[in-house]
């Protein structure tokens, strides 16, 4: 039978009396799930901006059509050669057209397809940004643009006007802002591009485009599909890319295999296309568990520390406790309770300085060129941060407790109350 | 009248430094409402007795009896609720937990044993402390009380579950003669009007030849089981 309010009571005692040495085993704790609390929610806060910054850009699977040689050279087909050992060199790629045969069919089955959040099509021109005698080369993606506003972040991305701007102007254009500045345009003005084939066309900027990757926005623009079909001269059928949003990131590996073979097309899925994010983020997560544990473990010893050092101060206390009836597991139980009430109160102090450590850095302002979404450090908080934090605390501090407190269960009160 | 303590053919050895035998063959016993003492020079194994007596010590060869219930060979866990139900102690020192009140310290055993809540076993504490006429000490810090009062405290303390005996280990033996003289009344009060039983090792012998039966031992083996003076 354990008297829980007694032995509590004791353990109370103990702290409260040794309170220089219980505060300084709580504060290691403390700072141990603070320091936690703190890099877990900014370092995952920062990874789940740089996967936006890529993935949100990236569709989940993207169909194409691959320009590639064939596999079978046509010298395979000669019925003479047969077993032969044939070299061909100079392969060219096939001949085949850049637009995706059959679109608009395959763009309505994906519609129908019950786990497809959306697909928007696209017309990707190659194309060159005339300014005065400069040209500057470029691409031009014609894009059903409400449809991206709806399943992409794309609004976010748009630094000047709007997506109804260029919905409503048929002869619009988004300009990619690196272009801008090169160009020194504004949103009202016009631009003029050329097409590889060297038609000229005149096309009025509605708004700016800034992804925050140099590289994209010193080439890339939007416009309406229709426009760039027009452009281009091909009918409403020319769609060279199909992007599709799934509602589960997960099923995309098979789903873009299935679409691969159902419709003889280029399929790549978010996972295979963004392979390194994820490693960064692995990596990222790595060193954050790593600092926090080892932070943990120097907490841990230091409870270890003071509480060895209360056992050996009280063994006269524990002799008497034993004497008097109370059992060793009733003598551990009493220091188990200690390392456990330091542990959680260190914890959960811990989680209010993590917490409060979090809300400083979210409002710390952080002023990029290359994140025009972003205003101040990213940092996420989320609930099971705080929870295993606090499971962390218990736990580091219950095996640096059982150790000593094991100990004072084994003390032979005869020994001591001999003085042998 | 059955006995309350009974031993049969316990041996003990000390193997560290070396072999030693240390207690032979002692068997005697202890009646309800005997205050019994044992006396013998040091190195007799009077000490040592007592402590398998106290069922802290288990390391032993042969039989125990409390209240003619075998205690040999119980657990740990079991001992320990013996110990907190049936034997008060009374050690040399006086062993109070420092950091805690009299009246805390007083109440421990009977929180840990749980039988009566919090108010019934302040009230008996206060009692015992009252009977012992140190009453007023209640609220003191067991660190702040003279040593005499300290003994007082402690015999308080091993009577708090009313036990079925007391064990004293030299209870006088740190006390200047004015102290040692009112703890002798103290446990000779206890016996005659409570009835409890006693068994005191000392080394007093003005002490232990008021007791009502003087044990002596040496080398390990009682060489008197003394004789009873009622």
């Amino acid at each position: 039978m354990t008297q829980w309010n007694v032995i509590l009571n004791i353990a109370k005692t103990h702290l409260v009396t040794k309170m220089k040495s219980t505060v300084t085993a709580a504060l290691g704790v403390t700072f141990g799930i603070g320091a936690y609390i703190t890099l877990v929610s900014f370092m995952t806060g920062l990874n789940a901006m740089l996967d936006d910054l890529i993935l949100n850009q990236t569709p989940h699977i993207h169909l194409y059509n691959e320009i590639q040689p064939s596999e079978k050279q046509p010298v395979a087909l000669y019925e003479t050669f047969e077993g032969a050992f044939n070299v061909v060199h100079s392969v060219k790629p096939k001949l085949s057209q850049r637009k995706i045969h059959n679109a608009l069919p395959i763009l309505n089955y994906l519609k129908k397809d019950p786990e497809v959040k959306g697909a928007t099509p696209q017309a990707r021109a190659q194309i060159f940004y005339l300014s005065g005698s400069i040209e500057l080369g470029g691409n031009l993606i014609g894009v059903d643009i409400m449809e991206e506003v709806r399943l992409s972040n794309f609004r976010d991305y748009i630094v000047e006007g709007s997506p109804e701007d260029l919905e409503n102007l048929d002869n619009g254009i988004l300009l990619g802002a690196g272009l801008a500045d090169k160009m020194s345009l504004s949103v009202g003005d016009r631009v003029q591009i050329s097409t590889v084939r060297g038609d000229i066309f005149p096309l009025k900027i509605v708004g700016f485009y800034q992804s925050g990757i140099a590289e994209i926005d010193n080439i890339q623009s939007y416009a309406n599909l229709s426009t760039v079909q027009r452009i281009l001269g091909e009918a409403t059928n020319y769609i060279t890319d199909i992007n599709i949003k799934l509602f589960d990131l997960k099923k995309a590996l098979p789903m873009s295999q299935i679409l691969e073979k159902q419709f003889n097309i280029t399929a790549t899925d978010i996972n295979t296309a963004n392979a390194q994010f994820e490693t960064g983020t692995d990596i990222r997560n790595l060193i954050t568990y790593a600092v926090s544990i080892t932070l943990l473990i120097v907490a841990g010893f230091g409870i270890y520390n003071i509480l060895n050092m209360l056992i050996y101060e009280k063994m006269n206390d524990i002799a008497i406790l034993k004497a008097t009836g109370f059992s060793g597991k009733d003598v551990q139980l009493i220091f188990m309770s200690q390392a456990m009430i330091i542990g959680l109160v260190g914890g959960l102090m811990g989680l209010l300085i993590g917490f409060g450590l979090s809300v400083f850095i979210d409002r710390l302002p952080f002023d990029t060129e290359a994140l025009p979404t972003i205003e101040t450090f990213p940092v996420n908080f989320q609930l099971h941060f705080y929870v295993i934090g606090i499971v962390f605390a218990l736990i580091s501090t219950f095996i640096a407790g059982y150790l000593p407190s094991n100990k004072a269960k084994r003390i032979d009160p005869v020994r001591i109350i001999r003085g042998t | 009248m059955s006995p309350v303590l009974e031993t049969k053919n316990i041996n003990k050895y000390f193997r560290k430094p070396v072999d030693f035998h240390v207690l032979k063959n002692i068997s005697f016993s202890v009646k309800k409402g005997e205050f019994a003492s044992i006396m013998g020079k040091s190195g007799s194994g009077k000490s040592t007795l007592l402590y398998i007596l106290s069922t802290m010590d288990t390391d032993y060869e042969g039989h125990l009896f409390l209240n003619s219930e075998l205690v040999t060979g119980n657990s740990q866990q079991t001992l320990s609720k013996i110990r907190n139900e049936h034997i008060g102690f009374v050690f040399q020192f006086h062993y109070l937990l420092s950091e805690f009140t009299v009246l805390e310290n007083v109440m421990l055993p009977a929180r840990k044993l749980g039988a009566k809540t919090y108010q019934e076993i302040e009230k008996d504490a206060k009692e015992k402390l009252e009977m012992l006429n140190i009453g007023h000490l209640a609220v003191k810090r067991a660190s702040r009380i003279s040593g005499g009062e300290k003994q007082r405290v402690a015999i308080a303390r091993a009577l708090i579950n009313n036990p079925t005996i007391l064990m004293g280990d030299e209870p006088t033996g740190n006390l200047d003669s004015f102290n040692a003289e009112n703890v002798f009344q103290i446990f000779k009060k206890l016996k005659e009007e409570q009835g409890l039983s006693l068994l005191v090792v000392t080394h007093d012998h003005d002490f232990a030849k008021r007791t009502d039966r003087i044990i002596e031992m040496e080398d390990g083996k009682i060489i008197s089981h003394g004789s009873g003076t009622d």
